[in-house]
């Protein structure tokens, strides 16, 4: 009746109860006729009920106290991607809380969902741009006495020059709403020419710079791309003839705020 | 993602770490980045989705990081000890670490298939999704998974595949 040959894949199938009835009923009948095969077949099926005898008893195992420990939260130890949520309410909480902000800010630009959370990329394996913001970001940010070239008192000047200078009109985002005042600007030298750099700062002290070069000579536009060097996380990307990075050593979810703020504004130019 | 759904995981995370990588040490520090990853990566979790196969994926993409990374000095993998639970029965004892060793023994991208559809009981379309392979990729692994397992576990050099001709 089962004439023709059983594939060893419908054989390991045929063990998993992966089969449709029918054929499952067909392939034990050739079984019947061919004690080889199923002793084959047997061998297997008992190699999976020792597998589950040998690993079962770690079930019952008493659960190591790290492993209960991270059940509940992450150890504020460790942290830091939300740490920028002090201990308010408790922290599972607010980490969901800040999961549904995240979602929701996603789902509110549907560009942002695709590309926002892709892994980190190490910034070497990437252009020079985000490196190049980052290195900018630590050389400047930490500075008290001069931090900016020139300051946010004189803006107009501030942006007149980086504009001349970029050999295209540019200024800079407002960032108010998200706590951050700008402090002022400077220009710098970049691969492709002069690049501006924006220093915003907030109540605490914290320090983030928005770096903006004419880069964009081969590059097409791009969604956010998220890099990290050190202590420093990066959000860029292309938009015409510009490249954006905006640096800061403030969590991920953080900064991706800012940076959508700062896309927009670009946008609705 | 609640506490309680991942207290109600963790068993079966630990169970199958340890299978995986063999050693109770190594298997706990991987279900210890696992969570702390899933802890991060929070927002991409939809809620109602499958908690269980989530955690696995997050474990497997751990597992191929922590291999592409250049392995740190540490003693051979031949030479640790593995800690392999053990049941009771003196005869099945034995046994059962052979098959612990052998598992060792295997490749780890069939090892993990070999373990998923055994212990977790996952469909072959539930490993595809877990591991991000195709369907035929998961069959073919588990089945030279389970032959070389078979084979080592019957003292054998792989055979010479002969075609018997009716």
């Amino acid at each position: 009746m089962t004439a023709s040959p059983v594939p060893t894949s419908d054989l390991h199938a045929y063990v998993d109860g992966e089969l449709p009835a029918a054929r499952h009923a067909e392939v034990a009948t050739w079984l019947d006729e061919h004690p080889e095969e199923r002793l084959r077949v047997e061998s297997w099926r008992k190699q999976k009920d020792d597998l589950r005898r040998l690993f079962d008893p770690v079930l019952d195992e008493p659960l190591p106290d790290r492993l209960t420990a991270l059940a509940s939260e992450l150890p504020p130890a460790r942290a830091k991607p939300w740490s920028i949520f002090s201990a308010r309410s408790p922290r599972f909480l607010q980490r969901l809380a800040a999961g549904l902000a995240i979602a929701f800010v996603s789902g509110a630009s549907g560009w942002l969902a695709h590309d926002l959370y892709h892994p980190p990329v190490h910034l070497a394996q990437l252009s020079q741009f985000p490196r190049q913001a980052a290195i900018a970001h630590a050389v400047f940010s930490p500075d008290i006495r001069r931090p900016v070239e020139i300051s946010a008192e004189h803006e107009d000047q501030l942006i007149t020059w980086l504009s001349k200078r970029l050999g295209a009109p540019i200024r800079a985002p407002r960032l108010a709403k998200l706590g951050y005042e700008l402090i002022g600007g400077r220009l710098l030298p970049g691969d492709n020419g002069p690049v501006a750099q924006f220093m915003y700062q907030d109540a605490s002290g914290e320090r983030l710079t928005l770096y903006v070069g004419t880069e964009n000579t081969n590059n097409r536009d791009t969604a956010f791309r998220f890099a990290q060097e050190g202590a420093v996380n990066v959000f860029y990307w292309i938009d015409g003839k510009f490249g954006y990075a905006i640096s800061a050593g403030v969590p991920k979810d953080a900064l991706a705020r800012v940076a959508t703020a700062v896309y927009e504004q670009f946008q609705h130019e | 993602m609640d506490s309680l759904a991942i207290l109600a995981v963790l068993p079966r995370l630990r169970r199958y770490a340890r299978a995986l990588v063999g050693n109770r040490e190594a298997a706990d520090d991987l279900v210890q980045d696992t969570l702390e990853r899933a802890w991060t990566r929070l927002s991409q979790w939809q809620a109602g989705s499958d908690l269980r196969a989530w955690l696995f994926s997050i474990m497997h993409n751990l597992r191929i990081d922590q291999m592409r990374r250049p392995a740190p000095p540490m003693a051979s993998f031949e030479d640790e000890a593995i800690d392999l639970p053990v049941r009771a029965t003196q005869s099945d004892r034995i046994e059962v670490s052979d098959l612990g060793a052998a598992l060792a023994a295997l490749p780890e991208e069939q090892r993990a298939v070999v373990l998923l559809v055994a212990i977790e009981d996952m469909s072959y379309a539930e490993v595809a999704a877990t591991l991000d392979i195709p369907l035929g990729t998961v069959m073919s692994r588990l089945a030279r998974g389970r032959e070389r397992l078979r084979q080592i576990l019957e003292n054998r050099v792989p055979p010479v595949q002969l075609k018997i001709v009716r």
